[in-house]
């Protein structure tokens, strides 16, 4: 058997997410977002590290706020239900971070080309666009079969991919449903994989249903048991969005001032994360109705 | 509700409009946008469906004129349904309910660049005469005066799929005549620009703003006003456009939302969070 990669949050990102790293977060887009990975990040005082990934809805936005963040490969940065991302503004237009901006196409493109081990994937998106003349990773070329016009998308292969998913064996063998967004990619694409899990289950409950293992075991470094590691994103088959979380985040990010005491509530204060959120609204965010599958059969 | 009143978004607009026919049922400017989006959905159509408005769009189109439309979402969802309750974001997950397929955001930005995607939505921060739309810098990179979200999957959209609606608010600082970045590209610089860049196909077809709504000329693929909402005039849309904006010699009126309609919009945003004034 291969040996425990269960470890503390703490050892996790302290091992795995050095100083200068890159990482890929919220793969999934907008739902199984590891909040809880970026607070311990900000925690942590990480600095001058690449973020990588579609569209991470106030994730980024955090971790640029925090000081932590020296470049940002991304599609989108912001907050979904009420737009801007205030601590990301403020850090590009006073020119603190360096941003290659990407569409959610090449994105998934760039990582695609590191799970493959290609140094390139084409695409038909962004000819003539501001990011095509902005991001050196996307280049016009002709394709040799047909002529035709394509945008070469440069291989992403970061250090580390922080994922959430729903359970995981001890090993890292580790079932997500749901929409998935680009996390099957950016495992495979990263040097180490770090999963927060909401539950830690027996390997016979993983390997009952491999097709919904999220990746190969092998390749992850760390295994966290994180429940509610991904709230205020909701986590499908364990709880709902929490949309006044990002509807407060917007007063609680517009000044410099305000994020600080955001920060030393939520993230430097000694009480459990679970507590801060009070019992009243863990529950209004848990299932109303459950809808399970149907059973399918490996056997032989 | 409020709403963040920045770039990249609806701004909200005070007064709730009353429909001649039916004063004791008025409706929101928003609702109507909504109800103008859903209606350039034809039944069967394949669309890829943005967030915010586009997605109570979807919502209404499906529950109105196009029973057979598919919904296509960037986060890897493909829908044949509505979502069975109302939905803030498109990852909420009674949109994952009995969908038709849950997947990679590869797998659906395959089928976009395909070109099996028959129309797409897209909201703008600022826009030009060629539909070009920029949601990324304002003042552009070399002189940033604002920064914005960015892209998302909106310039894969623009440059996909057959065509795209652009949904925002008709202000003059963000109808200018040329955008300071193309985060999602239009027409470029006109009827010619996106072969001779390599884009496969598609173009905005429509603009829907808080004053009315916008086509685009066949030939010169410059933006032209259609038809303007209930209680706008030409002359405040024309005010409202940082460019002398061609008017369709036979300018309509936007039909208003049916009672139909309204009824259903109110079941998909019953806190009338998007749609509220």
């Amino acid at each position: 058997m291969p040996t425990s990669r269960l470890v503390s949050l703490t050892e996790a990102i302290a091992r795995f997410a050095p100083d200068g790293s890159s990482a890929a977060m919220g793969t999934a887009l907008e739902s199984l977002i590891p909040f809880a990975a970026g607070r311990e990040i900000i925690r942590q005082r990480k600095r001058d590290l690449t973020l990588i990934g579609p569209i991470s809805d106030i994730l980024f936005d955090q971790i640029v706020g925090g000081g932590c963040v020296r470049k940002v490969r991304a599609a989108w940065a912001g907050n979904v239900i009420t737009g801007s991302g205030y601590n990301f503004r403020r850090a590009v237009e006073s020119r603190n971070i360096e941003v290659e901006d990407h569409s959610n196409l090449t994105i998934a493109m760039a990582l695609r080309a590191g799970a493959m081990g290609v140094s390139f994937m084409p695409a038909r998106t962004a000819l003539g666009s501001g990011l095509y003349d902005t991001n050196s990773s996307l280049k016009a070329i002709t394709c040799p079969f047909t002529g035709d016009a394509v945008t070469a998308v440069a291989a992403i292969t970061p250090d580390v991919a922080i994922v959430h998913v729903q359970r995981s064996d001890e090993y890292g063998n580790a079932h997500s449903w749901g929409n998935l967004g680009v996390t099957r990619e950016a495992c495979l694409a990263s040097k180490h994989i770090i999963l927060t899990a909401e539950e830690i289950v027996s390997p016979d409950v993983i390997s009952s249903d491999p097709n919904r293992v999220v990746t190969p075991g092998f390749r992850v470094s760390a295994v966290v048991h994180a429940p509610w590691g991904a709230h205020p994103s909701p986590v499908p088959g364990y709880y709902n969005r929490d949309h006044q979380a990002f509807i407060d985040y917007q007063n609680e990010s517009r000044t410099p001032e305000a994020f600080a005491a955001w920060r030393a509530h939520w993230v430097d204060g000694s009480a459990d994360y679970l507590s801060l959120l009070g019992e009243e609204r863990v529950a209004s965010l848990t299932l109303k109705m459950h809808a399970l599958a149907e059973a399918v059969d490996y056997g032989y | 509700m409020a709403i963040d009143n920045t770039y990249g978004q609806v701004s909200p607009v005070p007064a709730a409009l009353a429909r001649a026919d039916q004063p004791q049922r008025p409706y929101t400017r928003s609702e109507l946008m909504v109800a103008a989006a859903a209606r350039e959905i034809s039944d069967g159509d394949v669309v890829f469906v943005g967030m915010r408005l586009p997605l109570l769009g979807f919502q209404l189109a499906k529950s109105t004129h196009a029973p057979n439309a598919v919904g296509v979402y960037e986060l890897g969802i493909i829908r044949e349904s509505a979502a069975p309750e109302p939905i803030l974001t498109m990852g909420d997950l009674p949109n994952l309910y009995r969908a038709q397929w849950l997947a990679d955001t590869a797998d659906v930005m395959g089928l976009l660049q395909q070109g099996i995607v028959d129309a797409s939505f897209i909201g703008g921060a600022q826009v030009d005469r060629f539909g070009n739309l920029n949601t990324t810098y304002i003042g552009g990179l070399e002189k940033i005066e604002m920064r914005l979200p960015g892209s998302g999957g909106a310039c894969d959209l623009a440059s996909l799929a057959k065509r795209h609606i652009i949904i925002m608010a008709h202000e003059k600082r963000r109808f200018v005549p040329k955008v300071d970045y193309i985060t999602s590209p239009g027409y470029g610089d006109g009827a010619g620009w996106r072969e001779r860049v390599g884009l496969p196909r598609g173009g905005p077809s429509t603009v829907i703003t808080t004053l009315g709504v916008m086509r685009f000329d066949p030939d010169s693929k410059e933006m032209v006003l259609a038809s303007i909402h209930p209680g706008v005039t030409v002359d405040r849309v024309v005010e409202s456009t940082g460019w002398p904006l061609r008017v369709s010699p036979n300018v309509a009126q936007t039909p208003a939302p049916s009672a139909a309609e309204l009824a259903m919009l109110r079941r998909y945003d019953p806190q009338g969070y998007w749609t509220s004034d």
